[in-house]
């Protein structure tokens, strides 16, 4: 089977709605195994879902039978604490089956809480420690660049990740390399671990700044499925500059106790709250 | 064969064996590319970057992104050679190599270049005495410390043979051609070069010359003590320590500091099957300002020095 794009038959109404019911199946999904483990980090996973849904069921050319495809899109996790969501996206996407999610950081899961790209089918490099993810892409779109290969390469980050320093030098190398192959998205929901990321060491103007390393930036709603997948799937050829999308979220989009809220960074929830969440998130 | 060319002394540059057998590995692999830090020149790869231009990625003065960009590239289907000064890629990339090289398990062949105390007086800082502790933590990372240009060859052949993560500690440091009865090389197997029964000097990378040059003392004096290059670190020949052991004295000499390095892995494996005396030679620490000579002088890693650790540690065999 040779990799394609989305069917683009498609209606782009159908396939906005389909994104948007792969986005809602995440949270949900992502919330039972954060319930059920009591671990992980649901308000990263909230704000993240739309992305990952537009990414696997409306951008990314991939064989998930074939993970190991050269020709494959790259898609690399850099917030690599948000698992549920990854893993969510990942099973349904078909790379291992649905049930496997129960195991989530149970012992000897391929469920870690961070991924692992030995155990797991999909995950491109091992990432947790913040920062890695961005320097690691560049180097496969350098590898792609190199071959004129057409595959792509995204790289998902949080915004309080970019504080470390590693993002700004990858950010000096693709700029400097124009490497039109390579996407950034950053998951701007302006709240980190502990505080606001405006209050902690303050990020913008952030398009400012990708702009000041060679970048071309898009600034747009990260849950507004239609404007993801329009980004997206905009060609890259002939830019000559690495884009760095930056999709505005919120943290623990979805449900309103968590929506906005620093606690659910990695905050797990009673059975009360998991219910109620669940009664919203339909 | 090595393109490497000694010096008026008869004495070699490793780096320059490792030049000419990356440009011989590129011009048979297409996949080979090398990955710098503005290193290019440290790392003799002028000639490399003459003829392929477009197979080596400068990524600046950013140790963190040389190291990740090589997982990329290697995930992209290249087979990297990332080369910088052994003490930045290690310290400062550290978990780069951590994350993205070794637990992430990929083809990437890190080359840290002169390791030790061969920039002897810019000091602690630019010294590279602690990358074997930090890097022989890492299981799955192979780790290799040639011992002269021929093994250096050896190395950088068997590292690029092999599928997966690979560190070759590499000195800039003069050493001679070793002798050799049979020369072969295999990663995780250790090289006697001189059989001995009265005591055991494991060494590796420059410190292999002057454990043979203190055989040969010792020997003049009645003393037979065998010379074991333990060049790969990890994996270890726990097989050739087990039989250096058996002599009943272990003297252990690294370009490194007595922590946690060559010693320390000799000395897990001797503590924990058959115990026997043994002396860790190398560097207390940080170390003061001297060329590199004289650091290795001042602290007794020295052919005379190495024989006198080896006459004091059979005195304590029970």
């Amino acid at each position: 089977m040779t990799l394609s794009a989305p069917d683009q038959t498609t209606l782009p109404n159908d396939l906005v709605a389909l994104v948007r019911d792969k986005a809602l199946w995440i949270r949900r999904r992502s919330f039972q195994m954060v319930y059920e483990a009591q671990l992980g980090h649901p308000g990263g996973d909230f704000s993240s879902a739309d992305i990952l849904a537009a990414l696997y069921f409306g951008v990314l050319r991939f064989d998930a039978t074939k993970p190991n495809d050269p020709a494959r899109d790259r898609f690399v996790m850099s917030k690599g604490h948000c698992t549920g969501a990854f893993y969510s996206v990942l099973a349904a996407a078909g790379y291992f089956p649905e049930v496997e999610l129960t195991t989530y950081m149970q012992p000897l899961s391929r469920l870690n809480g961070h991924p692992n790209r030995n155990y797991l089918p999909g995950v491109e490099t091992n990432t947790g420690p913040l920062g890695h993810g961005l320097p690691v892409a560049t180097g496969i779109a350098i590898a792609g660049q190199m071959d004129d290969a057409d595959f792509r390469t995204f790289v998902l980050t949080g915004d309080g990740e970019l504080q470390e320093g590693s993002n700004w030098e990858a950010a000096l190398t693709a700029g400097h390399r124009k490497l039109e192959n390579l996407t950034l998205i950053v998951d701007r929901n302006r709240l980190q671990q502990g505080a606001r990321t405006e209050d902690t060491a303050s990020l913008d103007p952030l398009d400012d700044k990708w702009r000041a390393f060679g970048w071309h930036v898009e600034s747009i709603d990260g849950h507004d499925h239609g404007q993801l997948l329009e980004v997206l799937n905009t060609s890259p050829k002939g830019r000559g500059k690495p884009l760095c999308i930056i999709a505005n979220t919120f943290k623990g989009k979805g449900v309103s106790f968590m929506h906005d809220n620093v606690a659910w960074h990695h905050g797990v929830p009673n059975q009360a709250q998991y219910e109620q969440a669940m009664a919203e998130l339909v | 064969m090595s393109a490497a060319a000694p010096d008026r002394a008869g004495l070699f540059d490793c780096r320059d064996s490792f030049a000419a057998t990356i440009e011989s590995l590129a011009e048979h692999d297409s996949r080979v590319v090398t990955v710098v830090s503005d290193s290019l020149g440290s790392s003799k790869l002028g000639g490399f970057k003459k003829r392929w231009p477009e197979r080596m990625v400068n990524v600046g003065i950013a140790e963190q992104t040389l190291v990740a960009v090589g997982a990329g590239l290697a995930n992209g289907g290249k087979v990297p050679f990332v080369s910088a000064a052994s003490c930045f890629i290690t310290g400062r990339a550290m978990e780069q190599v951590k994350a993205d090289i070794a637990y992430s398990n990929v083809n990437v062949k890190l080359i840290g270049q002169s390791s030790g105390v061969a920039y002897g007086e810019l000091g602690p800082t630019h010294h590279s005495i602690e990358d074997m502790a930090w890097l022989r933590l890492f299981n799955n990372l192979t780790l290799i410390v040639p011992a002269d240009p021929w093994q250096t060859e050896q190395a950088i052949r068997a590292a690029a043979a092999m599928d997966g993560p690979v560190f070759v500690r590499i000195s800039r440091m003069p050493v001679p051609a070793l002798e050799r009865n049979n020369a072969r090389f295999e990663i995780g197997k250790a090289e006697i070069l001189a059989e001995g029964a009265d005591a055991a000097i494991i060494a590796n990378g420059t410190m292999v010359h002057r454990a043979v040059a203190a055989a040969k003392i010792l020997a003049s004096e009645g003393i037979s003590a065998r010379v074991v290059n333990l060049a790969t670190v990890n994996p270890l020949d726990e097989a050739a320590i087990l039989a250096a052991a058996d002599t009943g004295a272990i003297v252990t000499v690294e370009e490194h500091s007595v922590r946690g390095g060559l010693g320390g892995a000799v000395a897990e494996v001797v503590t924990a099957n058959t115990p026997v005396p043994m002396r860790i030679m190398g560097f207390p620490g940080f170390v003061p300002t001297g060329s590199a000579e004289w650091l290795m002088e001042h602290f007794g890693l020295t052919e005379t020095g190495i024989a006198d650790a080896v006459r004091q540690t059979i005195a304590r065999k029970r």
